[in-house]
């Protein structure tokens, strides 16, 4: 079951939890991967939590679940305290740190923290802070090279005005930016 | 030698299974005689319901498709939908249009549907064997109001012909009857503008048409007309309660 | 073509639309409601039409009408909206009116809950309605199988002049993936049964009602004589590994993809483990079962129910090998869950 990655993106609807899922999975249909997304829908969708879990590989996605995803996106605390046992052991967990006031408890882990939102509101683009994280992430974890998710931008954002894709783009390279120099 | 009376084209020759003194077949003619006159024959489908009518494709000499209980509104307009340049009328009773098919009338009305209702209204469920109909009148004795229909336990007869000309997207709707020839005459011209009504778009019809039965009544057929005269009218006045400015 | 993502719901409504489906009648419930805000979004546009209907009777009802007018139509709900369309499924299935029913699969009794479920595979598998009859059922595993079996649903439909349901769990109609979509279809077969105007010909009826005991007795003869047609050529399966299998699983739908993970994994720990993955429901590959039945020493039915395939596996099987259930409700197994009990089950049997 190692050919599989398995992301998984979990934080407080409205966040962009499921589009920063959406974006990876874009990204590695673009580079010619198999790929699923799969929500956590229906009630889970109005308020409260949301989560989604990329499965990315190179040949046929035998199954789009997992109970032990091997690296968690968490955007706030309680994603946090419920999916951190969950990770695979020596998996990568990413941590928004501005939402999330506590370090993790396992030491297995892999574990990368960037104050999201601060970060976001510093550079006057609070709503990009889901683009901030996954720039970071691919930068550091090349699940998707940086250069390929550049390449897709526009189809992702399709229909979008372009003032808005280049703010994203901004957010994203920031966030690689950002894991440069600090992870 | 001249010919003064025929069978209409749309009309086939099976004989009608209808009881002595049932009006059922008056109201088949009818339609029977406004389609022919309209030339519509071949461009009209006909559904039936479930009722003293579930035969009536036996009768009418066009398409017929043969409805489940109450949904012969949301079947014509499957239909219309998908086939708007032809004349789509249900044939319904009161047990199937006003009781268990109440949903499906009252959502044709208020999308505007372009289809025709034909509404057979004769206080009583007739095929099953004279059970209580939601436009049964207080005080009848039906199989299940022995007693006679009482306020208390079941309420009061239904309004259709009312209670759908409120929507806006019904076009066309009248009550008519036929117990005497001047009222059949009257009816005729009623069906006959509820499809030209669909034909030109505008909107849903409905002719209510009051009738008898004598068989769950338990009148002789002159009786039983002049039941329906004493009883059914003044509780359902006849009349047209929607006709659409453009028609 | 080139890859498409899409939810699987969206790659249902578009294999529909790809099939030459005109026109959509439905009524919202989650989890299949993508399929008719994507036919509201397409039809205006494509010149079909989109009716949302005032219940799951109407809207099975304008499918009824729909239908008989010859061309493709469909409609799509979950488990609850199916209990209500059993009428019009029954009517539909003996006006041998073809068309497409799409169930996305929530969990239940009652209200149940809205997680992904193949619980219905009972009321699917064995008509559902009142009467004597049966609906082919198809049980995608993909979002690529989604638009694919929208198309051959259609197909089915229209070959066998029978309702045809794709069955799904909700999971697989909220899911994304890459999809290749398909050349539009533009021939159809003919269909001189259709009402729509008897101009030339003699009129033609849709009809239930046979009032005559001897001319209702030929008419479930028509349909059994089809259904023993459909039983013998339309059985479809997917088999893995099961040439050497001492047990074969045997699941469908998304969960067979689960399955298939965890299968690969306990024959990498040494165990002769093997897979069928039922693609009709309806006929369910009677063939596929008999044949690994010759060689297997045990099956495991794996659902996401209390247990309903099961009874078909073992009458599949039966009596040459034991048959073994495993299931949840509410949630999906996981492929380690699913490997955990095969391996138990392994172990006890000493395979």
């Amino acid at each position: 079951m190692d050919s599989e990655k398995q992301v998984l993106f979990a934080g407080f609807g409205g966040q962009g939890v499921l589009s920063m899922g959406k974006f990876l999975t874009y990204a590695a249909m673009g580079a010619g991967k198999n790929v699923s997304w799969l929500p956590a829908y229906g009630a889970e969708m109005r308020g409260g939590t949301a989560n989604c879990l990329v499965t990315i590989a190179d040949d046929e996605i035998s199954s789009p679940l997992t109970e032990h995803p091997g690296m968690a996106i968490i955007m706030n605390r309680p994603s946090l305290d419920r999916f951190e046992g969950k990770i695979k052991k020596n998996g990568t967990l990413v941590i928004n740190s501005s939402l999330v006031d506590r370090l993790p408890q396992r030491e297995d882990l892999n574990v990368f923290q960037m104050p999201v939102n601060q970060i976001a509101d510093e550079m006057g683009s609070p709503k990009g802070a889901n683009m901030l994280l996954l720039g970071a992430c691919l930068q550091k974890t090349g699940v998707v090279t940086v250069e390929q998710a550049l390449e897709h931008f526009g189809i992702i954002f399709k229909g979008k005005k372009e003032s808005i894709i280049e703010k994203n783009r901004e957010a994203f390279l920031a966030g690689v930016q950002y894991a440069k120099e600090n992870w | 030698m001249k010919i003064v009376a025929q069978r209409p084209e749309s009309l086939t020759p099976a004989k009608f299974h209808y009881c002595p003194g049932c009006t059922h077949g008056i109201i088949h003619r009818l339609v029977a005689e406004c389609i022919d006159e309209l030339n519509m024959r071949e461009n009209t489908i006909g559904i039936c319901p479930v009722g003293c009518s579930v035969l009536a494709y036996d009768y009418f000499n066009f398409d017929m498709l043969e409805a489940a209980h109450g949904r012969a509104p949301a079947i014509a307009t499957g239909i219309k939908r998908i086939l708007p340049d032809r004349c789509v009328f249900t044939y319904q009773g009161d047990g199937d249009l006003a009781s268990i098919g109440m949903a499906e009338i009252v959502h044709a009305s208020a999308r505007g549907e372009k289809i025709t209702v034909i509404f057979v209204n004769n206080a009583v469920y007739g095929m099953t064997g004279g059970q209580m109909a939601p436009t049964t009148l207080l005080g009848q004795v039906t199989t299940t109001s022995p007693y006679g229909r009482k306020v208390e336990e079941t309420g009061y007869p239904i309004r259709m012909a009312e209670l759908l000309a409120i929507n806006e997207g019904s076009a066309y709707i009248s009550r008519m009857s036929v117990n005497n020839p001047a009222n059949v005459t009257k009816t005729k011209k009623s069906i006959k503008k509820a499809l030209q009504t669909q034909m030109k778009g505008l909107g849903f019809s409905m002719v209510e048409i009051l009738s008898t039965c004598p068989t769950n009544w338990g009148l002789g057929p002159m009786d039983a007309l002049k039941w329906l005269e004493e009883n059914m009218i003044p509780y359902y006045p006849l009349g047209e309660f929607k006709v659409k400015e453009a028609l | 073509m080139k890859k498409v993502l899409m939810k699987g719901n969206e790659a249902i409504a578009e294999g529909a639309l790809t099939a030459g489906c005109i026109a959509f009648f439905g009524y919202p419930i989650t989890p299949s409601s993508e399929i008719a805000e994507y036919m509201a979004r397409k039809f205006p546009l494509l010149g079909g039409t989109f009716v949302q209907a005032e219940s799951e009777l109407a809207a099975i009802s304008m499918v009824y009408g729909g239908a008989s007018t010859g061309f493709r139509v469909m409609t799509a709900t979950s488990g609850p909206g199916i209990s209500l369309k059993s009428e019009g499924i029954s009517f539909l299935a003996e006006a041998e009116l073809p068309c497409l029913i799409v169930n996305i699969s929530r969990g239940g009794p009652g209200l149940g809950g809205i997680q992904p479920a193949q619980s219905d595979y009972w009321q699917a598998t064995r008509g559902g309605g009142h009467g004597d009859f049966q609906i082919i059922v198809l049980a995608p595993s993909s979002v690529q199988e989604m638009l694919d079996f929208a198309m051959e649903a259609f197909d089915l439909a229209d070959k066998y002049r029978i309702p045809v349901m794709v069955m799904a769990e909700g999971t697989l109609g909220q899911m994304m993936e890459p999809v290749i979509p398909r050349e539009k279809v533009t021939q159809f077969i003919g269909k001189p049964w259709a009402i729509n105007g008897c101009k030339d010909r003699k009129p033609n009826i849709v009809n239930t009602l046979h009032l005559s005991p001897e001319f209702l007795e030929e008419r479930n003869h028509v349909l059994g004589d089809k259904y023993k047609v459909i039983k013998a050529n339309e059985q479809r399966a997917e088999t893995y590994w099961t040439e050497d299998a001492d047990l074969v699983v045997v699941a469908f739908g998304l969960m067979s993809r689960i399955v298939k993970k965890a299968v690969m994994e306990v024959r990498k720990r040494g165990h002769k483990v093997g897979l069928i993955r039922p693609i009709t429901l309806w006929p369910f590959p009677v063939e596929h079962i008999k044949k690994a039945a010759e060689t297997a020493k045990m099956f495991l039915s794996v659902e996401i129910s209390m247990g309903q395939m099961v009874d078909d596996v073992r009458l599949a099987v039966n009596g040459k090998a034991p048959v073994e259930f495993y299931g949840r409700i509410g949630m999906i197994p996981s492929p380690e869950e699913i490997a955990d009990q095969i391996i138990k089950l392994a172990e006890r049997e000493g395979f």
